[in-house]
């Protein structure tokens, strides 16, 4: 019982000398490999950058290709994706726009979030110089560089976001408990009551039966979909169920069956045995388009290559994924591409 | 209060009773012909039902198969870094379902194995350690029953009232039973004195997902009660919240409740991730933002009667319903008002007193005969802070934050017992 220290002691310990008895002796040491290889996070001193450099240039190559699909080219944001640059001056406004020019207060926030969490569904998959690059390319879009800049660890300290001063540490401490913590109010608190505005003029609520009906379709169309066994018997069911766990890593970009519609990359109904570039209304890299025009077609052949290598297989398209190592994901996300039509 | 509390109950138990007689009176008229559900035999009655062979995990019955957790399809980009919604509506008590429970992924709910699963502790330690599942298993354990509230609920009626559901007004809150250790525990187990004078020291906490969401957490809070857990309500946390291991950070928004932790570093500064910089920071009306607004304030709503809870059962006796909870302490008292925040009477506790930073239940025993009400609930926690209008929240930070809503919640009861949100003077 007494092995812990209590809640009310914590305070205590910040001022003294820490507890060193009563270890467990559980766990094992970490070897040093192992925190380079997890300790990523950069503070905003710049403790924990990596060397490298990147200019703006390079940058808006890498992030065409790597970003843009989601943040727009001149980092605008596409649909709902967050808008990166602009919105200077809006703070104060209605709707203010928040952008990493606009309000983001240090740019190790920016490299450390690009650098771990990024590409959305490819995260770590960028070099330190590329994560230099694309930072330049998103200060350059926010016209907080010249075009000839570039971004090193060199000079990364040198370098004051616009925000940085726009920030304060919690104070309701002060600004409101104060106000807030006294004796209710209890009877004839107003005047009058008026109501000022209804949830239902807005009319943005989700429609509940129309999800519970949505959910109903599927699983009838499930049982449909199971019923032709004909068809389906050339599919390999463990096969497609394997296909469908790989596909998650693809879930991010592309949609399948009911409904499936474009998101970030096509949707993928019935891709096998369909010409490339073949869906209408989603806006295909050069290299997809010429493929298309030439007659090619979505075979297991091309398939399984073109997921093996996405940008060895048709260099410039536009999806970021890198590939997938292993030969059996690629046969089994083929198997589950092939049981769903949507 | 306790006399109040005996007052209030011994009302509540003479109006039920005058109410029940009344009920009664109807209930007899409309009864003029025999049931056939009491008369004929049901089937239910006569075959036999379900063997124990045949759910060895069980869900909900079918016919509460609406009581489910639900998105809101123009808040996020992409449902895979996106939030839904518990159905608080349907539910009672204060324990959430962990099936139900609501889930915020910045990335995708990942799947890690327990044999896969490692756990760092490095930075300003004596001795940077890796911990494996089982290695977690083998400290002390302790139970504790908290709420998780995302610091965006009730973020979208900062405007306006905006969404017609306690669900989606207020449905990014859970409150589950952990069992878990404290963080202490693997702090002293790696050793603080490297950190040295502890007061300006921070754990920074990272999950192993894609998004690799990482909060900073000042070391007096994280000596405190925070806690790694691995249960929830009882059995293993669902892959949606975490499993194997997550992060308790008990009071605080729940974005600091790292999911799939996968490493503890004690630092000397606060890291500034994307998550307490970029979001989770507080606009203000001049423009400059609020940062480590962690503390979610007392806050209460009702949830029956409320849009997706209409009245359906005529005049007479109605419970109202709702939660409470203080990222504080305890609640200590929840009053109900009908007219829109005119009057005020204080509502029965599901229990005395709640658990501290956990949901309170409260119930208002009451009748309606079709009046029209404007339905609201105002919390007071143990500190004696009580939950502000939505117009006093916006005089000290205007319109312009998402996060950190705790306003009193209005709903319109019209003559027909619909509900509806919408806000008043």
């Amino acid at each position: 019982m007494s092995k812990f220290l209590k809640v009310s002691t914590a305070a205590l310990l910040l001022a003294g000398p820490v507890f060193a008895e009563d270890k467990l002796g559980l766990g094992r040491a970490a070897l040093p490999e192992e925190i380079t290889a997890w300790d990523k996070d950069v503070l905003p001193d710049g403790r924990g950058l990596p060397e490298g450099r990147g200019d703006v240039f390079w940058g808006e190559e890498v992030f065409a290709e790597k970003c843009a699909s989601c943040h727009g080219d001149f980092a605008e944001g596409v649909d709902n994706w967050p808008v990166l640059a602009g919105g200077f001056d809006t703070l104060a406004d209605k709707d203010p726009v928040k952008t990493v020019g606009s309000y983001w207060p240090y740019l190790s926030t920016v490299w450390d979030y690009v650098n771990r969490s990024m590409p959305f569904g490819a995260a770590q998959t960028l070099t330190e110089d590329e994560v230099y690059a694309i930072v330049a390319y998103i200060l350059y879009s926010n016209d907080l560089v010249d075009d000839d800049f570039e971004l090193s660890h060199e000079n990364f300290g040198d370098f004051e976001m616009y925000n940085k001063d726009g920030f304060i540490t919690d104070d309701r401490a002060t600004v409101e408990y104060g106000m807030w913590r006294a004796e209710p109010c209890m009877s004839d608190c107003k005047e009058s009551v008026e109501i000022t505005m209804r949830a239902s003029v807005l009319d943005v609520t989700p429609d509940e039966t129309a999800a519970g009906e949505a959910q109903a379709t599927t699983e009838a169309v499930v049982e449909e979909e199971v019923a032709p066994v004909e068809e389906l018997a050339a599919l390999d069911p463990e096969m497609i169920k394997k296909g469908e766990k790989v596909f998650k890593k693809c879930k991010a970009c592309h949609q399948v069956g009911e409904g499936a519609k474009n998101k970030t990359g096509p949707m993928l109904n019935g891709i096998l045995g369909r010409g490339f570039a073949s869906v209408d209304g989603f806006k295909y890299s050069k290299v997809f388009k010429a493929a298309g025009e030439e007659g090619r077609i979505w075979d297991e052949v091309a398939m399984a290559e073109f997921l093996a290598k996405p940008k060895a297989y048709l260099k410039g398209t536009k999806m970021s994924f890198n590939g997938l190592k292993k030969e059996n994901d690629v046969a089994a996300i083929i198997e589950y591409l092939k049981s769903v039509d949507g | 209060m306790a006399d109040e509390l005996k007052n209030t109950s011994r009302r509540a138990f003479l109006k039920g009773g005058a109410a029940a007689v009344a009920g009664s009176v109807a209930g007899a008229a409309s009864a003029a012909t025999p049931d056939p559900l009491i008369t004929e035999i049901q089937d239910w009655a006569s075959f036999t039902g379900d063997g124990v062979d045949e759910t060895p995990y069980g869900l909900p019955i079918e016919f509460e198969k609406d009581v489910v957790r639900r998105n809101v399809p123009w808040l996020t980009a992409d449902p895979i870094s996106s939030i839904n919604f518990t159905p608080i509506h349907a539910l009672d008590g204060t324990i959430t379902p962990q099936g139900c429970a609501f889930e915020r992924h910045h990335s995708g709910a990942i799947e890690l194995h327990k044999d896969d699963y490692r756990l760092m502790i490095n930075g300003l330690v004596d001795q940077p350690l890796v911990f494996s599942y089982e290695d977690l298993e083998r400290f002390p354990r302790e139970n504790h029953v908290f709420f998780c509230e995302c610091a965006a609920n009730t973020g979208m009626e900062w405007a306006g009232a905006q969404l017609n559901g306690v669900q989606f007004t207020h449905g990014m809150i859970h409150n589950m039973e952990y069992s878990g250790i404290p963080l202490r525990a693997l702090l002293n187990e790696a050793g603080l004195g490297a950190a040295g004078d502890l007061t300006d020291k921070w754990v920074y906490v990272e999950g192993a997902d894609a998004s690799s969401n990482g909060r900073s957490i000042p070391m007096e809070k994280a000596l405190d009660d925070v806690l790694i857990a691995f249960k929830a309500n009882g059995e293993a946390l669902r892959k949606e919240h975490g499993y194997p291991v997550r992060l308790v950070v008990p009071g605080w928004e729940g974005n600091m409740w790292v999911k799939w932790l996968r490493r503890i570093e004690v630092t000397d500064a606060a890291v500034e991730s994307r998550e307490e910089t970029s979001k989770y920071t507080d606009v203000l009306e001049d423009g400059t933002a609020r940062k480590w607004t962690w503390e979610m304030d007392a806050k209460s709503v009702i949830t029956t009667p409320s849009p997706q809870m209409p009245i359906k059962h005529g005049h007479g006796p109605l419970v109202i319903s709702g939660l409470a909870w203080s990222g504080h302490g305890r609640i200590t008292r929840v009053d109900v008002s009908l007219d829109g925040g005119k009057n005020w009477q204080e509502a029965r506790l599901g229990r005395t007193q709640g658990d501290t930073k956990a949901l309170t239940r409260f119930y208002f025993d009451t009748e309606w005969h079709g009046e029209e009400w404007l339905l609201q609930a105002r919390a007071m926690d143990e500190t004696g802070y009580v939950q502000p209008t939505k117009n006093q929240l916006r005089e000290v930070r205007g319109e312009n934050s998402i996060y950190h809503n705790n306003c009193i919640q209005t709903w319109y009861l019209n003559p027909n017992g619909e509900a509806e949100n919408v806000e008043v003077s």
